[in-house]
């Protein structure tokens, strides 16, 4: 039942991919250029949605969270790596699955890299374990945690940011 | 926009099936599932590893951490270009091609250099995402949407990695 709703999820989720125009090369590589930000929009706004209701359904006591432990370091470099990734294959980790979907297929040859990089990771864990991990490692924290202010109240005011960020944008025609 | 959706309308939408999803699996199941999708590879590709060698995923730390084997987020990824593909088909969208338009333009139309440009990409992000806890979904989207510190710092770092090399290999030409 949970596989099957799983399966669901992510159908419904490559079909707003497809439709909002997330699953192609240039879309992904217009906004690493700074030229095209239809991705960054999409992310933005999804957020703005998730944080205001995922904020609300914990604050209600309807969800936990599920939070990502901090440990700056391999926040960063790991971020880095990514972001290097990002810019030769110009999709991101669901996005290359999706592209392969609308017939683009070098998406193939995406995965693949990135199977063969999970295993990889896997068996050089221990080394980054000893090294990068124990540099600035806070664990899982929020930052309504770090500030002492209700989470609800956080999301509300992050998302009001996000939305002047959104506003600016098509102020300035990006 | 001609045949297809504002980004806008795209993003609040995920916004609301984090929201939806992170409601019913918690409801039904006791565990949340925020949307997220690199662990999905690391789950894959210990499966297949462990058709191989047993042995090795088993007394691997990483690998007994993530699990292996197919669960909710490996149905999730699986479900993704079944979505899209049908997106595309009904929209009149599909189109197989091996090299994107914009790749061409900088490194030509071979598919196998674009094929060992996607490799190295691929395993690029799988790696760094996995090293980095997560990906612009479970960092991104459910990670920055839970407030969550780690998010802000990886995010910053898909940027700071991504911006100057693409800018190198792509140059800044406006569409």
């Amino acid at each position: 039942m949970e596989l099957l709703i799983g399966l669901i999820t992510g159908i419904i989720w490559g079909y707003i991919f497809q439709r909002a125009r997330i699953l192609r090369f240039e879309k992904h590589i217009g906004l690493l250029t700074l030229t095209d930000l239809t991705v960054l929009k999409f992310l933005l706004s999804g957020v703005i949605v998730g944080a205001i209701g995922i904020q609300l359904l914990t604050t209600l006591g309807l969800a936990p969270y599920h939070l990502k432990p901090t440990f700056i370091a391999a926040n960063l470099v790991g971020g880095v790596i990514y972001g290097l990734g990002w810019a030769v294959l110009g999709y991101c980790p669901g996005t290359a699955p999706g592209a392969i979907g609308e017939g683009s297929l070098d998406g193939i040859f995406g995965v693949l890299g990135g199977l063969v990089g999970a295993a990889t990771f896997a068996h050089t864990y221990p080394f980054w374990k000893k090294t990068l991990y124990g540099i600035g490692a806070y664990g899982k924290i929020s930052l309504p945690m770090v500030l002492h202010l209700p989470p609800l109240l956080v999301g509300v005011i992050f998302a009001g940011a996000l939305l002047a960020f959104i506003a600016f944008l098509e102020k300035m025609g990006w | 926009m001609r045949n297809g959706w504002s980004p806008y309308l795209g993003g609040a939408l995920t916004g609301l099936l984090l929201v939806a999803s992170v409601l019913v699996t918690y409801q039904l199941f006791g565990h949340p599932r925020y949307l997220g999708t690199s662990t999905a590879y690391v789950r894959v590709s210990g499966m297949i590893e462990k058709a191989v060698s047993p042995q090795r995923v088993a007394e691997n730390e990483y690998y007994r951490k993530e699990g292996t084997g197919i669960d909710w987020k490996v149905m999730l990824v699986l479900g993704v270009p079944l979505g899209a593909l049908l997106a595309a088909l009904r929209n009149g969208e599909f189109r197989l091609r091996w090299v994107p338009e914009r790749w061409t333009r900088c490194f030509g139309n071979s598919p196998l250099v674009r094929a060992v440009g996607a490799f190295i990409g691929g395993f690029l992000i799988i790696y760094g995402a996995r090293l980095a806890g997560g990906c612009p979904s479970g960092h991104g989207l459910s990670g920055m949407s839970q407030l969550a510190v780690s998010a802000f710092f990886v995010v910053t770092g898909f940027f700071a990695g991504g911006i100057p090399l693409a800018l190198i290999l792509y140059g800044r030409e406006r569409r």
